[in-house]
């Protein structure tokens, strides 16, 4: 049942990206960055989480769930060091999608050559 | 001939559309997207015997280096073309706009190029996450109380 939850989840995100796409001016980098804040917004008042149990890897993949981990790091370093912690913990969740973007462009822009 | 009259004629012949089919399209294939990201995380966690928020991390990780491949190897752009919305959502569309910065400032020094223009695109994203997370963060403290 979970598989269901997933694929609808995850289509419907990106139906509602793909119509603002198609009746507003907005490029692609303002919808993921409209996504990322939504998914921030929603996380913060534990909304989130509940679309997580429902649908598991189909509210995480998209990009909604970064803004959703980056929240959630942030709250689990708040409980211990107070205000401080947002700024220690921002990034414990979300590390290791940035870096592994960053390493695999690194080295794959060094082994392939660009192609139009 | 006016200007309303030129709006048109120029509307007649810009090619349109079909948006219906474009919101199936990324329907499906972003459905498909997130089928595979939750069959990732249950293998992951079967297979390696890991937690599930472990497993979560391993699976981006995956679709990450997946897109960054395809990206590289040069046809991630003709799919991105026709599903839209059903790989730019995923974060996919992420790694896809990180390795296609990173392959066309190559050329520009591995510096000056490369080291200072890989987010020129993907950096809104982060910049935005961390302000919004952080102001949410500071509402949610002062609302709710940590």
């Amino acid at each position: 049942m979970i598989y269901l939850n997933a694929f609808l989840c995850a289509g419907i995100i990106c139906v509602i990206g793909q119509i603002i796409l198609d009746n507003t001016k907005f490029t692609p980098g303002h919808i993921t960055t409209i996504f990322v804040v939504i998914g921030a917004f929603l996380d913060s008042f534990d909304i989130y989480d509940k679309i997580v149990l429902w649908a598991g890897g189909g509210a995480l993949v998209p990009i909604t769930s970064f803004g959703h981990l980056l929240i959630h790091g942030a709250m689990d370093t708040v409980n211990n060091f107070g205000v401080m912690g947002l700024f220690l913990g921002m990034f414990d969740l979300t590390s290791s999608g940035i870096v592994a973007a960053i390493i695999f462009s690194f080295f794959f822009s060094l082994i392939f050559q660009p192609k139009d | 001939m006016n200007k309303k009259k030129y709006k048109e004629i120029v509307d007649n012949h810009t090619p349109k559309e079909n948006r219906l089919f474009n919101c199936f399209v990324s329907f499906f294939i972003g459905g498909i997207m997130g089928l595979i990201g939750q069959l990732l995380v249950e293998g992951y966690s079967y297979y390696l015997d890991i937690s599930t928020k472990e497993a979560s991390t391993f699976m981006i990780i995956t679709l990450i280096f997946l897109g960054c491949l395809f990206t590289s190897l040069g046809f991630f752009d003709k799919w991105v073309g026709f599903a839209k919305c059903g790989l730019i959502i995923p974060i996919t569309g992420f790694a896809h706009a990180m390795m296609s910065t990173a392959l066309e400032y190559r050329k520009e020094g591995l510096v000056t190029g490369l080291g200072a223009s890989m987010f020129k695109l993907a950096g809104s994203v982060i910049i935005f996450g961390v302000v919004s997370a952080y102001v949410f963060g500071l509402l949610r403290l002062l609302i709710i109380g940590g």
